[in-house]
């Protein structure tokens, strides 16, 4: 059998910095713009190819539901497009809370790729907003959220609806960070050997149980063409792939990503790190989500329930992923706390 | 007593359990079911029920309208497809009740505003979304004791319950109702979200209604408002249920409901189906009455120049 090593070395990947997206959520959707642009422009001169620009939940995602953004995606946008000078500036699109008007809006602002999102079972609802994309001229992405609800084989039956939607590149997105090597092994695999060899395979990591790093070289390994991960890590639950540390494997491995390791390492420390409230760490709760395969953008409104009530936010995760919660449905935190905190006498 | 006759454009899901409803109701009896693919399944399921059928649309209807007396049509298609039909059976004389989002008539919210339609002579009525029907009284609610700036609803439905015309209109399906939000609900802006869930076995639908008052919210008098329109909503929609709130967080009033439908043709999870059918039925009932009156007459739409 080849060695990891084997399998990677000479492979051509491209690296999604997602720290102003996925980051959003850990900022509370609250980065200003001037931190945006400076990382965003500190990512472009280390030559990372894409940078996610968007609300934590996409474009439209600034709300009660999910915390209002600082700044709306408009701003935030044309502020970064504005600034880089090689890379594509990406967004993220769901169906069923952003609207095909706004996917119009952003390509209008110069965005240049967008990631289509939908729960990994639910990929006929990206029909519409993966046409439009193209049509835009987008680099148009098929992204399959929760990839771990489902089995491989349904999970490329959705990979297929959204090639034949139209879109260019597809996703096994690990939104819980629940997944281990073999697990990502066995889906990226399937989607290479299913899809047409001009589809691109994307693999998004959470690093809940540490696994960030070791699950996107398995990706690698099982051929995928496009890693995520964030500058630092910054992302919801314990974080994304850390970009840094993608790159210095990477290099290590002989896989070429065309970024500038030293560079990525000091956007890492001196653009993104300062702005952390805190920097993103596999904590009790972020653990859980983790083990539990729980959406890790739930970490935040269970730590409020929290503090709220005087409930366990693990106890809280461990009951959400009982009650089979995915993403976006974060209404339903404030909900199942109110109900355990009434079952418990606590309110 | 006499009832008036009924056409269902669209034998999915929704039209099914539609046709259900219209089965007990004192004032209508539905007499056409209307499809486009010969081998369906709720075409023939309907035919056993003792319906006429044709699977050629509703040119296939068309020519049976005046000698059948139909007189109200409902359409459960899509948003792409219902101009042209309401365009078709309107030149008939026949009202249209739409269940599709297209919403080119007025929306109707049967408990807001289902009054304020009598005697607008209006030809298209249309039912906004399952996700508008549940949470919109909740809007209007609020919104009836003081001004709400902003109302955002987020609507959960299970995936076994919504057919391929939602998935794929998915866009026309957030929009109006977040359209309606506002303009149905009385809120200065709307936002609606939209999940659809996978699991098994299926959840009930959920609906959650968050609204920002413009002032300090009364909690006494908003919490009796809700309480009072749950209940308005229950006469024809017996399984919605308040299951926490109303909270308060500042000006934010947060509202948590779930919806259990009747069980009529889908199961009891699919409430979103349960609470559209049954506010089309009712509407479509209200004009019935009307007409059994002698205080409705509907006339052909000309065709506009």
């Amino acid at each position: 059998m080849m060695s990891l090593e084997e399998q990677v070395r000479g492979r051509k990947l491209k690296l999604h910095d997602m720290c102003l997206r996925d980051g959003m959520h850990s900022m509370r959707h609250q980065i200003t713009l001037e931190q945006m642009v400076d990382i965003a422009s500190g990512l472009d001169d280390a030559g990372v190819p894409l940078i996610q620009v968007t609300h934590g939940d996409g474009l439209g995602g600034s709300s009660l539901n999910y915390g209002r953004g600082l700044h709306t995606d408009r701003e935030y946008i044309s502020a970064v497009t504005k600034v880089v000078k090689n890379a594509t500036i990406s967004v993220l699109h769901v169906p069923g809370i952003g609207t095909l008007d706004e996917l119009r809006m952003a390509a209008d602002c110069g965005a240049g790729c967008v990631h289509v999102a939908a729960h990994c079972t639910e990929a006929d609802v990206t029909e519409q907003h993966i046409g439009l994309g193209r049509e835009l001229g987008l680099d148009t992405v098929g992204f399959l959220m929760m990839a771990h609800m489902t089995t491989p084989e349904h999970l490329i039956e959705q990979a297929l609806l959204m090639e034949g939607y139209g879109a260019t590149t597809i996703y096994c997105v690990d939104s819980a960070g629940y997944m281990l090597p073999d697990d990502v092994t066995v889906r990226i695999g399937g989607l290479r050997a299913a899809l047409q060899d001009a589809t691109e395979i994307g693999f998004h990591a959470h690093h809940n149980l540490g696994m960030g790093v070791a699950n996107s070289l398995a990706a690698v390994a099982a051929g995928a063409d496009r890693i995520d991960g964030s500058a630092a890590g910054l992302g919801a639950g314990a974080g994304n792939t850390p970009l840094e540390l993608m790159a210095a494997v990477s290099e290590r491995m002989g896989i070429e990503t065309g970024v500038d390791l030293f560079k990525i390492m000091d956007v890492a420390e001196d653009r993104v790190l300062p702005i952390m409230p805190q920097p993103p760490r596999a904590d009790r709760d972020s653990i859980t989500l983790g083990f539990a395969g729980v959406y890790s953008t739930f970490l935040y409104q269970a730590k409020e329930a929290e503090q709220k009530y005087g409930l366990s936010a693990r106890d809280l995760l461990i009951e959400l992923a009982r009650k089979k919660m995915i993403g976006g449905q974060e209404d339903m935190i404030e909900d199942t706390a109110l109900s355990m905190a009434k079952e418990r006498g606590l309110i | 007593m006499d009832k008036i006759k009924c056409a269902i454009i669209g034998p999915g899901n929704i039209g099914t359990d539609l046709l259900y409803k219209l089965l007990r109701s004192e004032v209508l009896e539905p007499v056409w079911m209307v499809g486009i693919e010969p081998g369906s399944e709720g075409l023939a399921h309907a035919k056993e029920l003792g319906l006429k059928t044709t699977a050629e649309g509703v040119d296939g209807l068309v020519p049976h309208v005046i000698e059948d007396g139909v007189q109200i049509a409902f359409d459960a298609t899509s948003a792409y497809v219902h101009e042209e039909n309401s365009r078709k059976l309107n030149e008939l004389g026949v009202l249209m009740i739409d269940l599709t989002p297209a919403a080119i008539g007025p929306l109707c919210v049967p408990p807001i505003n289902l009054k304020d339609l009598a005697g607008r002579n209006t030809m298209n009525v249309n039912m906004v979304t399952c996700a508008g029907q549940a949470t919109i009284p909740m809007v209007a609610a609020v919104s009836s004791v003081q001004k709400v700036d902003y109302a955002e609803i987020i609507a959960t439905v299970a995936s076994k319950s919504i057919g391929m015309g939602t998935r794929k209109n998915i866009d026309e399906f957030t929009r109006t109702t977040s359209a309606a939000v506002a303009k149905v609900g009385g809120a200065a802006k709307g936002k609606a979200i939209v999940i659809v869930n996978p699991a098994e076995p299926p959840l009930m639908m959920r609906d959650t209604v968050f609204c920002e008052t413009a002032d300090e919210p009364d909690k006494e008098a908003i919490t009796a408002a809700v309480n009072k329109m749950i209940a308005a909503v229950q006469q024809y929609v017996p399984g919605y249920q308040l299951k926490n709130g109303p909270t308060f967080d500042g000006r934010k009033v947060s509202i948590f409901l779930e919806v259990e439908g009747l069980g009529d043709f889908l199961p009891k999870y699919a409430g979103n189906l349960d609470i559209m059918t049954a506010s089309a039925a009712r509407t479509a009932e209200m004009f019935a009455q009307e007409i059994l009156d002698g205080q409705l007459k509907l006339e052909p739409v000309k065709e506009n120049a």
